[in-house]
């Protein structure tokens, strides 16, 4: 399998705070990984560097072959890489419909279009006509993740999808991430759950302070191995 | 007049102040960007339609021919240029930075046409009137003026609400990095909404030359007028600006109604009341809401 997504030594910097530290991976065409850790280890800030909307101080991204590093976030959606960010970030003043043909702008061919993505969110069908800043959380959710999709993306990034929803409602957004999963989709997923992101993802990736401190395919990491490396409690042995 | 003369004559002066406002309510109303030269680049429109009837003998509306989409270009290398650079620098730069530009333009017309008042020819259409009652006589030329703002508010609604540069317009002015990340490419999404908003002030600034005589320092006096149109129809409401013009060309008309002196203060006077009126509802909206968590 090639790699659709190549991550090679990134450095990303918030200003005087370097919050990814020379991190290297690759995402494989069809492949889900899931980027754990805990808060303020950086995963958030790496996958908006792989969108485009921060830019690296030091490093490479390649997608599909070509070096992106240097592109705008508007031409890397064209290229077909999708973020669902962190908060949602709905255009509260337009309607659900709006918000999801905003994504059009993207103007890749593919399977999604409006018709589609309803099919898959069918609770938004309802809910074409009104306002976004109206919403559940979860009808949010399912909006920014439709939205995302309506770019006809290679890629889609997934930040915090579950975040400050009810565990029935994030029991549903999962389910209908199973249909993109099983569809094909390639998908890279920041998620606080470690239960959650080791049962989505086909290999999971932990970050400590800007690093990736374990990476191991589902099956072979124990989730004590994965607790460990979430707290970094194998480094303070060490040092200790 | 009569007072019904008054109000009918309001209704009409309004119809010239909601086309100035037109791309206000674009550029401020929607993108939120202030732009203090949208009433010099009216007149500069004003001045290319009066350079080209000069050297061409062309009548005054055949020169939009050439004017808009001249502002077209206008609008976009400003929004590229200048206004692009500021707004990275904050909200409020752009206000400093078009106030230059306001009297870079001023003292360019002044150099170049002197500091005279030129007028444009409106036509058979501006001597021409439909005396509705024996008190109340109705020019065309602002009939004419009424429907085309009419015409440029509702093109510009429809655009905004249902083709994809609206929903990308929109979209940007709300959240221009998130729209990015959906492929909107936000920096031709602004300069196209400058052009658009420059283009109709030209054809504001047209208008005006024909409706009255125009001088090298009247950008600043005009764009008070259509700030108020904009600030009184509410932001981001393009038929609020149809209105919000309207009710400020009745105020002054009735303004005048009372006493002469009174036109330009009843205008103003309205715009204070609804500025106040809105805060206050706002007010008590916030003190309804803090008592609901209490």
């Amino acid at each position: 399998m090639s790699a659709l997504l190549n991550v090679e030594r990134l450095d990303v910097r918030h200003g005087l705070l370097q919050a990814v530290r020379e991190v290297s991976f690759d995402v494989a065409e069809g492949e889900t990984l899931a980027l754990v850790g805990a808060n303020g280890a950086g995963k958030s800030t790496l996958l908006r560097a792989i969108a485009g909307a921060h830019r690296p101080t030091a490093g490479r991204i390649g997608f599909a072959g070509e070096d992106i590093t240097r592109k705008p976030a508007h031409r890397r959606a064209r290229a077909g890489i999708a973020l669902v960010p962190e908060g949602r970030r709905l255009f509260p003043e337009l309607t659900v419909e709006e918000n999801l043909r905003v994504a059009s702008a993207s103007r890749r061919p593919g399977p999604w279009d409006l018709d589609a993505v309803l099919e898959v969110f069918p609770l938004l069908q309802p809910l074409r006509r009104k306002r976004a800043a109206s919403l559940s959380g979860g009808e949010q959710q399912a909006t920014a993740i439709a939205r995302a999709l309506m770019t006809n993306p290679r890629l889609l990034l997934l930040d915090e999808v579950s975040l400050g929803l009810a565990p029935v409602v994030v029991e549903g957004v999962y389910r209908s991430l199973a249909t993109l999963i099983e569809a094909g989709t390639t998908i890279l997923l920041v998620e606080q759950d470690l239960a959650r992101a080791m049962g989505a993802a086909d290999r999971v990736l932990c970050m400590l302070e800007g690093r990736v401190v374990l990476e191991g395919l589902r099956g072979q990491l124990t989730r004590e191995q994965v607790t460990e490396a979430y707290f970094g409690l194998r480094r303070q042995e060490a040092t200790a | 007049m009569t007072w019904f003369a008054a109000v009918v004559h309001g209704i009409l002066l309004g119809g010239f102040y909601a086309l100035l406002a037109s791309g206000l309510a674009l550029l401020f109303g929607v993108m939120r960007i202030i732009n203090l030269a949208h009433g010099s680049l009216a007149l500069v429109g004003a001045y290319m339609s009066f350079l080209l009837v000069e050297h061409t003998g062309m009548s005054t509306y055949l020169t939009l021919l050439p004017v808009l989409p001249g502002a077209l270009i206008v609008g976009y290398l400003l929004q590229r240029t200048m206004l692009e650079r500021s707004l990275r620098a904050g909200q409020l730069v752009p206000l400093l930075t078009t106030f230059g530009l306001l009297i870079v333009i001023a003292n360019l017309l002044q150099k170049f046409f002197s500091p005279d008042v030129h007028s444009l020819d409106e036509g058979a259409i501006g001597t021409a009137a439909w005396q509705a009652t024996s008190s109340l006589a109705i020019p065309w030329f602002d009939v004419l003026t009424l429907g085309i703002a009419v015409a440029v508010l509702g093109g510009l609604h429809l655009v905004l609400r249902h083709t994809q540069l609206g929903r990308e317009l929109r979209a940007t002015a709300s959240d221009a990095d998130t729209a990015e990340l959906l492929g909107v490419n936000s920096r031709a999404v602004y300069a196209r909404a400058a052009a658009i908003a420059v283009a109709t002030a030209a054809l504001a600034g047209v208008f005006y030359g024909m409706r009255t005589g125009f001088d090298p320092n009247q950008g600043g006096a005009e764009l008070l007028y259509a700030f108020e149109a904009v600030v009184i129809g509410g932001l981001g409401s393009l038929w609020g600006t149809l209105g919000g013009g309207i009710v400020l060309g009745v105020s002054q008309e009735i303004g005048a109604q009372i006493n002469p002196e009174y036109f330009a203060l009843g205008g103003h006077v309205v715009f204070l009341a609804v500025l106040v009126g809105r805060s206050m509802a706002q007010a008590s909206r916030i003190r309804y809401a803090l008592r609901r968590l209490a």
